[in-house]
């Protein structure tokens, strides 16, 4: 530890911290623009000036390492005049265009300027102009209002790892370009809009709707991939008008990928806002009453092997506790929350969470990961891995992956047959055999092809074999990439006494054996039109997608922005989403749909509130009261036995990172992206 | 250039000659260090393609030093010594400042503009000039003076000016360095004087 001194006061810091961090531990606010605490250090806004007893001319003090004994003034006069100089020149070529300006209100440059910003201007000539660029459908820019502060270009350099932006040209002539025309194609390119300390990258989509100050913000969390970032909605006039990454260091840091926060349009469009049942091969409107009658008669008419249910990506926890309880009741087994036929097992926790936790990639030293496409599947969790890699010391081995994650991998090949092979598991175990913290991730994607649950078993017994499983480290980690499937398994809303999986249900469904399906929003079930033909689809949904218009019978539902909702995210963390806005027309919560159909039939269900609900889940299941016990769960040994899996190639990139849900299939915003972003080729290809 | 010939750069490949070049190049920094090589490579690609740099030769020597092309575009924009656009056969980099001010260089560019019937920046129609103005070459005891390609011509003054661009259109013989008959460096021109009289 270093002992300095602050504006007289003595403060100690760690060796290699910067006079900015010292001035902060003495409680001393510095002024700042290009410094980040994420990103590198660039020392070139020169706003961060301050004194520093000894030298002859002010210090910038985020570049500057503590020396013992320092003394640092923050408060005098020299610093003072100096930051007004930085500030001066930094207006000059800066447009005094506030009042239309997106970031008005919320602006680093505005609120310094209000502390050492002179009152008129003292430059007569013309200001530079710069020419806008096409940064793509999400981010707008104002290039003639930048200062060059850099955040954007490193934050694409480091965080993202695409190397998309950068400053041509010099001096006056200076601009932020991209690489190519046309846009950003990294999926976490929202984030540089938050980076930016003016009001040259702003949202596109926010554009001109809504000023910072008045907008209502509330705390809620991302159901967009099954990482469960932490966000802050802001809402005005009933609407939501953008959506926000919030810091949490244990998750998302304070990243957001561009479909959690962009996708909201999507919530306004193609919303089922009052019940539908189907009359002669059309939906017509209907009412509550008759719908659920039309379920009721139904259900009472079908036997209940007959009957089947399917949760989807965006169902809440609650949804599937009290629907299991429901289907329970009525003698239902054929239920199952893995609507995409994985075939990841659900009798043990240890089997489907990210166990090592996220925030310990950031001490991992060895990673082996398997059948996924983080980059796409959890791109905030992929930008972590990568920051990892940056700071060295760390292996990468990969088997069915994309080529393209951001850090350099050593690929054994896109062949799944590869994990059974002798030589390759020996070579793996090898690659183990000194880690202190070793890593496996195994891609929920690859446990969804026909050799899944083969899979899960080997990728369990080599992870024993190869010293993963400790006492204090579980290196296992499942990436699952639905908000709602670690909920859903943990309350099990999955078949129970040899009812029907997900998979069997959609070749029962092809047999004619299932006669009632119900859909809980679950518009990514992944079966054909043809094999829903004739059994009768009861949707309960938000948005109408894929299965709507199929359906006999539609029932809204309100979104997640639209209740408080449990969601557990890929570590088993359980987060609560809050209402932001309110439901449109006669939609209803959906765990509400299974608690009124319960009390026409076999009236399990006892609880009455959404309070009751949840202290009736917790007794059921403690560990979602706190993140803590949800990892407590044991490890379930696997049997050393011999599995051979055949060979199928698939590396398994998802190709449209945009629309994965039925909020983002409905959203313009992830059209445009689609449309505009996809198509454009990459350029930086195997540059890390 | 139309667009045929500039087609001819889409596909930027060093010749087998530069190759050799860039090994040795890369040799002289550490291998972990590959990416501080990437000027001596902009400068071996901007000469093969007779004075400029296409961006499909950008991409490939972030290739072959580990650099994503945009890191290699800013360096080539940095530098105003890299052109980004096809030039002439000659470019006639034509200094002005102060030294070379003084002793007429701007009468001496309005000439050659004049001559050349083109303006700064531009090339001429048949393809044999481009002209741009530079800040001080460091030929200044020699001032006025412009440089060519590679090579320095000093000393100028309007006739020698148009003597060397009509030899250098024609094909013939030039004399680098200073122009004047007496001068062979950057000697006095009185000490050459007062020895003559000497003698």
């Amino acid at each position: 530890m270093i002992k300095v001194k602050v504006n007289n006061k003595t403060v100690e810091v760690p060796e290699g911290a910067t006079v900015m961090q010292a001035c902060e531990v003495a409680g001393e606010e510095i002024p700042r623009f290009c410094y980040h605490e994420k990103l590198s250090i660039a020392g070139n806004c020169r706003m961060c000036l301050v004194d520093i007893e000894k030298s002859p001319k002010p210090v910038a003090s985020c570049a500057m390492p503590v020396a013992n004994e320092m003394v640092i003034k923050t408060n005098t006069e020299k610093v003072e005049k100096a930051r007004k100089g930085v500030m001066e020149f930094l207006l000059i070529n800066h447009p005094l265009d506030c009042p239309i300006c997106d970031q008005g209100g919320e602006c680093d440059l505005q609120d310094q300027s209000l502390y050492f910003g002179k009152s008129t201007s003292r430059y007569e000539d013309t200001k530079r102009a710069v020419d806008e660029k096409n940064f793509g459908p999400l981010i707008k820019t104002v290039m003639t209002r930048c200062i060059h502060c850099t955040r954007c270009v490193r934050f694409m350099d480091e965080i993202a790892g695409t190397h998309e932006l950068g400053a041509i040209n010099r001096g006056e002539g200076m601009e932020i370009t991209s690489a190519i025309e046309g846009g950003i194609t990294s999926e976490l390119s929202g984030n540089i809009i938050d980076l930016c300390p003016v009001g040259a990258l702003t949202s596109k989509p926010y554009a001109f709707t809504a000023r910072s100050w008045e907008l209502n913000h509330i705390d809620s969390i991302d159901v967009s991939d099954a990482v469960g970032s932490n966000v802050r909605i802001d809402e005005f006039n009933g609407e939501i008008k953008r959506i926000l990454p919030r810091e949490n260091e244990e998750i998302n840091q304070e990243w957001l990928s561009d479909k959690g926060r962009f996708f909201y349009d999507g919530l306004k469009n193609q919303r089922i806002d009052k019940p539908f049942v189907k009359n002669k091969n059309k939906l017509s409107s209907s009412d509550w009453k008759s719908a659920l009658e039309i379920i009721i008669k139904k259900i009472k008419d079908t036997n209940p092997s007959e009957i089947a249910a399917i949760s989807g990506s965006l169902t809440d926890t609650e949804t599937m506790y009290t629907a299991k309880e429901f289907f329970k009741g009525i003698n239902v087994k054929n239920i199952d929350c893995r609507f995409n036929l994985s075939q990841v097992p659900y009798c043990n926790s240890k089997d489907w969470l990210f166990n090592s936790s996220i925030e310990k990639i950031d001490v991992i030293d060895k990673l082996l990961i398997i059948g996924c496409d983080p980059k796409r599947e959890a791109a905030v969790l992929n930008s972590r891995i990568r920051q990892r890699w940056l700071t060295g010391n760390l292996d990468i081995l990969t088997i069915s992956t994309p080529d393209d994650l951001t850090y350099k991998c050593n690929s054994l090949g896109n062949d799944i047959s590869l994990l059974s092979d002798e030589n390759i598991q020996k070579k793996i175990k090898l690659f183990f055999k000194k880690a202190n913290f070793p890593m496996v991730i195994l891609g929920d994607s690859i446990l969804s092809t026909k050799q899944g649950e083969k899979i899960h078993k080997l990728v369990k017994i080599l992870s024993q074999q190869s010293n993963l499983i400790r006492e204090n480290w579980n290196g296992f980690n499942v990436l699952n990439k639905y908000a709602s499937r670690v909920g859903g398994l943990t309350v099990g809303f999955v078949p129970y006494n040899n009812g029907l999986s997900s998979l069997e249900i959609k070749k029962a469904l092809k047999k004619n054996k299932i006669k009632v399906l119900f859909l809980i929003e679950a518009d990514d079930f992944l079966v054909e039109d043809e094999e829903l033909e004739n059994a009768f689809i009861i949707y309960i949904g938000h948005n109408g997608d894929k299965f709507a218009g199929n359906s006999d019978v539609v029932l809204p539902t309100s979104a997640y922005t639209e209740k408080k909702a449990l969601y557990l995210n890929l570590e088993g963390r359980p987060q609560f989403t809050k209402i932001v806005t309110s439901k449109p027309g006669l939609a209803v919560d959906s765990w509400k749909v299974f608690k009124a159909l319960d009390q026409k039939l076999s009236a399990v269900i006892k609880y009455n509130t959404y309070d009751e609900l949840l202290e009736e889940m917790y007794n059921d299941f403690p560990q979602l009261r706190n993140e803590k016990q949800s990892q407590k769960s044991k490890w379930a040994i696997e049997k050393n036995i011999n599995i051979k899996l055949f060979p199928e190639i698939n590396n398994f990139l998802v190709k449209n990172f945009y629309q994965t849900c039925c909020i983002s299939r409905s959203s313009e915003n992830m059209a445009n992206c689609v449309r505009e972003i996809l198509k454009i080729k990459k350029v930086n290809n195997g540059n890390y | 250039m139309n667009k045929k010939d500039l087609e001819q750069y889409d596909n930027f490949k060093f010749s087998q000659e530069n190759n050799i070049l860039i090994e040795s190049i890369l040799k002289k920094y550490p291998s972990n260090q590959s990416a501080s090589a990437v000027m001596p490579l902009l400068d071996l690609a901007m000469r093969q393609c007779n004075g400029w740099i296409p961006e499909s030769a950008m991409k490939e020597v972030g290739k072959i030093i580990d650099v994503p092309y945009i890191k290699v575009y800013e360096v080539a924009t940095f530098y105003s010594m890299f052109n980004l656009k096809p030039i002439g056969k000659y470019f006639i980099q034509f200094c002005t400042t102060t030294p070379c001010w003084l002793k007429g260089s701007d009468n001496l560019l309005e000439y050659c503009k004049k001559y050349l019937n083109i303006d700064i920046n531009e090339t001429t129609k048949d393809g044999n000039f481009t002209l741009k103005e530079v800040e001080c070459l460091g030929a200044c005891v020699n001032a006025p003076m412009v440089q060519i390609n590679d090579d320095y011509y000093e000393d100028l003054n309007k006739e020698s000016l148009i003597k060397l661009l009509e030899n250098l259109k024609s094909g013939n013989k030039v004399k680098i360095g200073p122009q004047l008959k007496e001068r062979k460096g950057s000697e006095s021109v009185k000490l050459i004087g007062k020895n003559k009289n000497a003698k």
